[in-house]
């Protein structure tokens, strides 16, 4: 399978009164349609790794290459396009728009691609909604909904432009173990159906073991890569 | 530009949702643009108002421009050539020849300086607007006829049927029969003038055929000072001489314009706090939504798309409270009116809607608040996905 990510010699350094070196020279690459983990304590960077993944933040060096392309000339403008299309992120934080019905969140992605929600959309998030097993709150408003339907909600949303990276951070930090285990099922169908290629970042050892290669990750640098 | 449309129609939605999430927040600034913008009309308004019925009153029913002789024969020479040119420039209204003198009358003893003013009835009508002016008896002038002003009534005690003896400087005497009494609005004017025929007041002051000056109208008052220069090259006479109400009231003029300073600064620092105001407001609400502007950051949201959002916020409340102000400094004006203007009241204000002035102020209400949207929108540019995030 082609590589979807790659990250060569990535360095991130926070500028500030002290310098912080918080990623050391990375080199790492996911294959189209796996399912990874990355596990690692707070303050070990897994969490800039991620943000650097998603584009949501630049290495300081090194270079990012997503679908095959590198990232390193693109603008803000084009970043934001290709995050819309190719990278979905779920949080610990659902982050949904209290504003908005969970149907508008969810079609939100699509919208922000200045795509008009056509018939054939909307059928498509009432699927997401399906499959998530959240059928019955999809109208509810955003703020209107349990812990667990929230983040469902937020999954759906972060499937909605069918992407090729799903990103997600500690997805299942705020619920409880039932729940846990639904949306990893969930998290798992969806890669078995769709080939999305999953990068999940947790402290949880149980859920690491879970997924097909667990990377792990120690004061910047990659301490343990091991696949199934 | 389908794609344009389509990011307008969501981040309109976005704004929308966000002014409604928090209504106590968006009433208070629509509320207090309403307030700013009304006061504004209000004020404007009434100035302005007070302005044109000040005008109104003090030149609207008189000559703005006068013609005289220059020279020390106090007559006009080929008066009538003067009158054709004047009505063929097209630049009056109204121009009509007047003789007039001085005499006196006496009452228990007690001289009363007149002016003695020999008209076409007709003609003067159109400066003077002499028919609304007569509040007893008739516009008509025989040969022994004359018009007589309220306070000349007054003072001889005499009306409408009554006689009036003239003495004239050389000392002839004439009796005219009051045919009508009039209000001019100016107490001297009425207190003084004897309207009376032109033939009659020509033999009487022994200027047969001749009269002493024209009285013109311009159809915009504020342009006399521009019609008489114009006047004086087309007529290129160095025996008349032309004045116009505004060189002759420079004081008015000049109190006319401060107030009208006055107004505008006041305008100006309403506008200027509405701006700050809502700004400031809008700012706060940047701050409020970080977390979905973040998260739309995440989502693939650019930076000129999270601005219109707070743009639209801006012109949203701009549109809502301006129309509200208007509304609401119309609906002041009118109860100030109909509240100073009840019986008993003394309000000699007309009130004139200049509703050019309503929608300039509307318009640049609506320019401030979505300018204060635009500034308050720099701010969603520095907001960063992952300082979001971080803080959960």
């Amino acid at each position: 399978m082609a590589n979807i990510v790659e990250l060569k010699k990535v360095d991130k350094v926070y500028r500030g009164t002290i310098d912080t070196q918080v990623l050391f020279g990375i080199n790492l690459s996911f294959e189209q349609g796996s399912f990874n983990s990355i596990v690692g304590e707070s303050g070990s960077g897994k969490s800039t790794l991620l943000n650097i993944i998603g584009t949501l933040d630049r290495p300081t060096s090194g270079e990012l290459w997503l679908e095959g392309r590198s990232t390193s000339s693109l603008n803000a403008d084009r970043m934001a396009e290709l995050r819309n299309r190719s990278i979905g992120f779920v949080f610990q934080f659902h982050y949904l728009l209290p504003e908005f019905s969970a149907m508008d969140n969810v079609l939100m992605p699509w919208l922000i691609s200045n795509r008009r929600a056509d018939a054939g959309v909307k059928k498509r998030a009432e699927e997401l909604f399906d499959l998530m097993g959240i059928a019955r709150v999809k109208y509810n408003m955003a703020n209107k909904m349990s812990g667990g339907q929230q983040q469902r909600t937020a999954i759906a949303r972060a499937l909605m432009n069918s992407p090729s990276v799903f990103l997600a951070d500690e997805p299942t930090g705020n619920l409880d173990s039932e729940n846990t285990g639904v949306i990893y099922r969930i998290l798992r169908d969806v890669n078995r159906q769709l080939g999305t290629t999953f990068i999940i970042i947790t402290h949880d050892r149980r859920i690491a073991e879970q997924t097909d290669r667990i990377v792990e990750i120690k004061d910047g640098r990659i301490v343990m890569d091991s696949s199934r | 530009m389908k794609h344009i449309l389509e990011n307008v129609l969501l981040t309109f939605k976005i704004a929308i949702r966000f002014l409604r999430s928090n209504p106590g927040q968006t009433a208070l600034i629509t509320f207090g643009m309403a307030i700013a913008v009304s006061i504004q009309i209000f004020v404007g308004l009434l100035i302005g108002s007070l302005q044109s019925s000040l005008v109104e009153s003090t030149v609207r029913n008189s000559p703005q421009v006068t013609i005289s002789s220059a020279t020390r024969v106090p007559s006009i020479f080929a008066w009538d050539k003067i009158i054709d040119t004047v009505q063929r420039t097209g630049l009056v209204t109204a121009a009509s020849p007047v003789t007039a003198g001085s005499a006196v009358t006496v009452k228990d003893q007690k001289t009363i300086p007149l002016v003695l003013k020999g008209v076409h009835v007709e003609e003067a009508d159109r400066i003077y607007n002499l028919r609304d002016a007569v509040y007893a008896g008739d516009l008509y002038v025989g040969s022994r006829d004359a018009l007589i002003g309220r306070e000349l009534a007054a003072e001889l005690q005499a009306g409408v049927g009554d006689k009036l003896t003239v003495v004239l400087p050389s000392g002839k005497e004439t009796i005219f029969n009051i045919t009508g009494l009039y209000d001019l609005g100016t107490a001297s004017v009425n207190k003084t003038w004897v309207i009376a025929n032109m033939r009659t007041v020509q033999q009487l002051l022994g200027l047969p055929g001749r009269i002493t000056s024209i009285e013109i109208s311009v159809p915009d008052v504020f342009a006399a000072d521009r019609v008489a220069g114009q006047l004086g090259r087309e007529l290129d006479n160095s025996e008349i001489k032309i004045d116009n109400w505004k060189e002759q009231n420079q004081e008015l003029l000049g109190a006319l314009s401060s107030q009208g300073i006055s107004s505008t600064i006041i305008q100006v620092v309403i506008v200027f706090s509405v701006v700050i105001a809502i700004s400031s407001v809008l700012a706060i609400t940047v701050l409020q939504k970080s977390r979905q502007i973040g998260i739309l950051k995440a989502m693939g949201i650019k930076d000129r798309s999270a601005s219109m959002i707070f743009i639209f916020e801006g012109l949203l409340v701009g549109l809502a409270g301006s129309l509200l102000g208007v509304g609401l400094g119309l609906g002041l004006l009118y109860s100030f009116d109909s509240f100073s203007s009840g019986p008993g009241a003394a309000n000699t204000i007309k009130l004139t809607i200049d509703y050019g002035f309503v929608v300039l102020s509307w318009a640049i209400a609506v320019a401030a608040s979505t300018l204060a949207g635009l500034l308050a929108a720099r701010r969603s540019l520095k907001l960063n996905p992952i300082d979001i995030i971080r803080e959960g």
